[in-house]
């Protein structure tokens, strides 16, 4: 069976997962879709900036930032 | 029986017969007439250094019709006699179904909306190689377009040095385009690129466009009816139909910014072909992002070899400290705290040296004219003006300086990073930090700073509160007021008084700055939070000259729009602050004058009395001027008003004059109390301290009491005395609403602070 899915906030620093769910209003979901944040695309969770909000993501090769009231809403599994 | 199968060659039969006998884009119609070439492409490709390149860095910057984004555009070097091609570089854009401003106007541009700008001959594609998935989903948007199109394929030495190898040719295959590889700040390639253009302008190759996005059959039929439909409300455009209705049926946001550019019919079409998807179980938002993140995943595998796995870059170690959340946060402190020293510190040196020539020269205009109303016009209206608006220009220009840098090099966006939770707890961007910070120094390049900030709600709050923090034209107000009002001793038997009152003013400037930001973000500007997300860009080296062209191109657009308005609004001030002027009392001072010279010929005065005479009259006259002129008049108009606050009509004047700028309180206060103009050695602070000290009202009780003093501070805390904020928030904003709301609302809170410092004050047995 594969694993539950959890938000990607509750990644270490350095882990990577496959993007497996992304619970945000339509549009919001659409943004990320656009910049390249599909269902199954692996992502890594780079760092977190003080006080743990936003959050930095690698997907695609590139780096990107994401408050963390969102991140909490991409649900991940580890790859 | 299914009009899927035929739909598509009745479409391209429409698009060839357009494209025949239609004067469309990409046919020069005459060999002599403009072409417009667009750059486009993803943040950060390094578009705006092949824009530079191409047109020799003689850009021209403005602003795009009804929007705050600027636009950049300059003439192609290099073509050829009787070809006129001007290149525009778009805002960056992640995709045509546009979540910005800026993305929109790039948008609007390449689907010939934008009303400003002429339809474009060629599209250039810049593309970042060394990020090539989402670039290339961005591109394949483009190209489906069916412009005459080249791609740029930019940053090929990042490329390798990452251990990237792009088949430039491989590439150019499946994209139906040519493709030039270049390295724009090496000008390696440009050449070639330029080449291109120009044959691309002089023989437009009319290919039809590949399309990259596979739809399931339901789904492709929707979108050629749409386009049919769509190629019959504008056929002059029928070839971008295709690429317009999919775009419309796809986004929500694409639908919702063409409603002003489309009959309801279409609209009501788009509706029900989403419909019909839905209830086919057709997931028209999704789907199409997926198709072409697919072809784009398989065209980056296609033509991009790794010559080993990827591993850390230097910008993932450099990041590990910039970002660092103890290391990262002490270099960004120090980096602001730097910028900030060699703005209002240093910036501060030709700053005086341009402000003591312009008092220079209007002296001598003054010692050589004769002297009357022009002359007075020529020497404080307009050269005072113009020294108004100069003496911003070196923060300006280092302001500018230091944001071109931190954007090119990418650190801006780590600014972002590490001040956002901050920030956004009061409803403020984290790149809102660097206009807050730079209004200590003055609101003016403040303001300008808010132009990093990209979500126009955010930006728009960065430029209402700004003003509030703690500028340096309050300083001399703050120094005068604390010299006359506050006692020198020790609270709390330690703490300097007048400091502690010092310091107190610029936390209240602060705090009421960030409380208005979460006020306006949660009542006037309220709407759905806006989601951060940002890119992270690779650092980069920036091109120091291509830095100073921008920063003068930059800084020439604030000349001449706000100067414009900054000069105006001074000889304004000037005129309110000399006229009417009083016949009977000009004369009877001229007659005094005219006394104490007729003593010292005969002798009864030696010169120095003379001088001291003169000076005194002169200094009355002054003060009987400036009560008498329609400044004057406005400050004991509104007494009543400022009556509660415990202030008189000569502060009152000393707040009109304010208007124009805070430190104009002090030289009105001189004036006003029979000092005489301050001339240029500095007006001394401790004399006028100690005569407002000594000032009585009518009723024999001192003008200028501790509470009064304070009083006096919050009101300067709180109000926007400042023409020249309004004029640039005027500008920025382009509109007068947002500075008429700003002024509004600062001078309303600046009376009702005062007055609650008035009642606390009295209440606390002070006064
Ligand atoms: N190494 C390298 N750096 C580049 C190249 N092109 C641009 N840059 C740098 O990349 C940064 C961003 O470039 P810019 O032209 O501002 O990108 P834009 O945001 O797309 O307009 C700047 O610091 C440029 O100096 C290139 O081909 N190679």
């Amino acid at each position: 069976m594969t694993p539950e899915p959890t938000p990607l906030t509750s990644l270490r620093e350095g882990a990577i997962a496959t993007v497996a769910e992304i619970k945000l209003p339509a549009e919001q979901r659409r943004r990320l879709f656009e910049l390249g944040l599909l269902l199954g695309t692996p992502v890594e969770l780079v760092r977190f900036a003080p006080f743990g909000d936003p959050v930095e993501i690698k997907v695609r090769g590139y780096n990107l930032s994401l408050r963390r009231h969102e991140a909490e809403q991409i649900l991940v599994r580890p790859a | 029986m299914n009009h899927t199968e035929h739909a598509p060659a009745d479409l391209n039969q429409a698009r060839d017969i357009q494209r025949d006998t239609q004067p469309r884009a990409g046919e020069p119609a005459a060999p002599s007439t403009l072409q417009y070439v667009v750059l486009t492409g993803n943040p950060n490709t390094g578009k705006t250094s092949v824009f530079n390149a191409l047109t020799g860095l003689r850009a021209k910057v403005g602003n795009y019709a009804g929007v705050t984004v600027e636009r950049i555009e300059g003439r192609l070097v290099g073509a050829p006699a009787g070809l006129d091609v001007r290149v525009l570089d778009l805002p960056g854009a992640y995709s045509l179904r546009a979540t910005s401003v800026a993305e929109q106007v790039a948008c609007d541009v390449l689907l010939q909306r934008q009303p400003d700008v002429p339809p474009p001959a060629l599209v250039v594609i810049v593309l970042d190689a060394s990020n090539l998935e989402r670039n290339l989903y961005y591109a394949t948007q483009v190209i489906e377009l069916g412009y005459p199109t080249l791609v740029a394929l930019n940053m090929v030495d990042v490329a390798e040095a990452n251990g990237i190898h792009v088949d430039t040719s491989k590439l150019a295959d499946a994209l139906g385009v040519p493709v030039i590889p270049t390295i724009a700040t090496g000008r390696k390639g440009i050449p070639e690129l330029r080449q291109a253009i120009i044959s691309a302008l002089q023989r437009p190759a009319c290919t039809r466009p590949k399309s990259f996005c596979a739809l399931p059959g339901p789904f492709q039929a929707e979108v050629d009816d749409l386009a049919r439909l769509l190629a019959t409300v504008r056929p002059s455009h029928a070839w971008l139909a295709p690429a317009e209705a999919l775009l419309l049926l796809s986004s929500v946001r694409a639908l919702e910014s063409s409603m002003k550019h489309l009959p309801k019919h279409v609209i009501d079409a788009v509706h029900a072909a989403r419909a019909r998807l839905e209830a086919a179980n057709i997931d028209w938002r999704t789907l199409p992002i997926e198709a072409r993140y697919a072809t784009a995943q398989a065209i980056h595998q296609a033509v991009a070899t790794e010559h080993w796995p990827r591993g850390e870059t230097v910008t993932d170690k450099l990041d590990r400290v910039l970002t660092h959340r103890l290391w990262g946060t002490v270099i960004f402190l120090s980096a602001m705290a730097l910028m900030f020293q060699a703005m209002f510190v240093f910036g501060r040196v030709p700053s005086q040296a341009l402000q003591a020539g312009f008092s220079l020269l209007g002296r001598a205009i003054e010692s050589v004219l004769p002297p009357g109303d022009l002359t007075d016009l020529l020497v404080n209206g307009v050269i005072g003006g113009v020294g108004a608006v100069v003496v911003f220009l070196p923060q300006i220009l280092l302001l500018f300086l230091f944001i071109e840098f931190l954007e090119d090099t990418g650190y801006m966006a780590r600014v972002a990073f590490l001040m956002d939770r901050v920030l956004s707890k009061v409803g403020l961007a984290g790149k809102s930090f660097i206009p807050l910070l730079c209004s200590f120094g003055c609101a003016i390049p403040g303001i300008m700073a808010a132009r990093a900030i990209e979500s126009p709600r955010d930006r728009l709050v960065t430029c209402l509160v700004v003003p509030l923090m703690g500028c340096s034209a309050r300083l001399p107000v703050y120094t005068l007021l604390i010299s006359a009002c506050i006692p020198e001793t020790k609270a709390f038997g330690v703490l300097n008084l007048r400091g502690l009152t010092m310091l107190g003013m610029y936390i209240l400037g602060i705090a009421a700055a960030l409380s208005m930001a979460w006020l306006f973000k949660n009542t006037l500007l309220k709407g759905e939070p806006s989601m951060l997300v940002m890119e992270l860009p690779p650092y980069r080296k920036p091109l120091l000259g291509a830095m100073l062209i921008r920063m003068w191109d930059r800084a020439k657009l604030f000349l001449y729009r706000a100067g414009t308005v900054i000069l105006g609004v001074n000889i304004i001030l000037w005129f309110l602050l000399s006229y009417p002027r009083d016949a009977q009392l000009e004369r009877a001072s001229e007659a005094k004058l005219a006394e104490v010279r007729a003593q010292l010929a005969t002798g009864g005065l030696t010169s120095t009395e003379a001088e001291t005479a003169m000076a005194a009259i002169q200094a009355e006259r002054e003060a009987a001027r400036l009560t008498h002129s329609f400044a004057g008049r406005l400050g004991r108009l509104i007494e009543p008003v400022i009556a509660p606050l415990g202030f008189d009509w000569k502060i009152g004047i000393g707040i009109v004059a304010s208007f124009g700028a805070r430190e104009l309180f002090v030289s009105t206060m001189a004036i006003i109390h029979n000092m005489g103009q301050p001339d240029d050695t500095g007006l001394n602070l401790h004399d006028l301290a100690q005569k407002l000290r000594t000032e009585r009202r009518p009723d024999g009780t001192p003008a200028f009491t501790t509470l009064t003093g304070v009083t006096l501070m919050v009101f300067y805390v709180f109000a926007l005395q400042c023409a020249s904020t309004v004029a640039v928030m005027w500008r920025e904003t382009n509109s007068l609403k947002w500075p008429l709301i700003q002024w509004i609302y600062m001078g309303a809170l600046a009376w009702i602070m005062a007055f609650l410092t008035r009642q606390l004050g009295l209440l606390l047995g002070l006064g």
